[in-house]
């Protein structure tokens, strides 16, 4: 008698969703810095800067969640399709956000320069924070604190 | 340089605009991004389907990766609102 095996359990895997444990360490970052760049903005460009900075930001925040979420699904299922989903989903996301900017774009409390610069800066800015502080205890799960529980 | 300038006048004599080349930047500047990603990604299935234990770190790394690879399409985008706002 043979035994059947499932070849699918080769080419996924199964273990955690690392993508939205970062994400969720992003977004919270991402909440607690937006109060702060919301009043810079207020400060430069007034009422438009705040709601410009507050769109970019749900932009930005809004991105990861959707990455991570694509990337985790699409790992579990298949890694084959985890390369199909990384390429199409940064297309699709890329997409995304230029729709939702440029659908914005002619409206009266839409500031170009603080929107852009949140874009920009809330991006990398949030992936150097959680590059520093949390990947690490995700790749080395030993040194996260009460793993031993687990 | 010469054919810099060649370029930009046969853009001037076609009537490209500002806009035009802030649109042509932003797509050239998004090939960069798809080609990182590509790579970037090939190489992380490869380092899965070899090392099946490390496959979280490597997916952690991965989706840091992918993201900062993002922020280059990202500043071509922004380049390309501002300069045509």
């Amino acid at each position: 008698m043979t035994v059947a095996t499932d070849p699918s359990i080769f080419v996924r895997d199964t273990g955690p969703a690392v993508e939205r444990e970062v994400a969720r360490g992003i977004l919270r970052h991402g909440l607690t810095a937006l109060p702060v760049a919301m009043v810079l903005g207020f400060m430069g460009w007034g009422l438009d800067g705040v709601l410009s900075v507050a769109f970019a930001g749900a932009l930005v925040l809004a991105n990861f969640w959707v990455a991570a979420t694509l990337l985790a699904w699409a790992a579990r299922t298949s890694i084959s399709l985890l390369m199909g989903v990384s390429l199409f989903g940064f297309l699709l996301r890329l997409g995304a956000i230029v729709g939702a900017v440029m659908a914005v774009r002619n409206m009266s409390w839409v500031a170009p320069v603080p929107l852009g610069a949140t874009l920009i800066l809330a991006h990398l800015g949030l992936l150097f924070w959680e590059a520093r502080y949390v990947s690490a205890s995700l790749a080395f799960p030993g040194l996260k604190p009460g793993s031993e529980e687990k | 340089m010469s054919a810099l300038v060649l370029a930009q006048a046969a853009a001037e004599a076609a009537g490209v605009t500002n806009k035009g080349w802030a649109a042509l930047g932003y797509g050239v500047g998004a090939l960069g991004p798809g080609i990182g990603i590509g790579y970037l990604v090939g190489q992380s299935v490869q380092a899965m389907a070899r090392q099946p234990e490390a496959a979280g770190m490597v997916r952690t790394t991965m989706f840091l990766g992918i993201a900062f690879v993002e922020a280059l399409a990202l500043i071509g985008f922004v380049v390309f609102f501002l300069a045509g706002s």
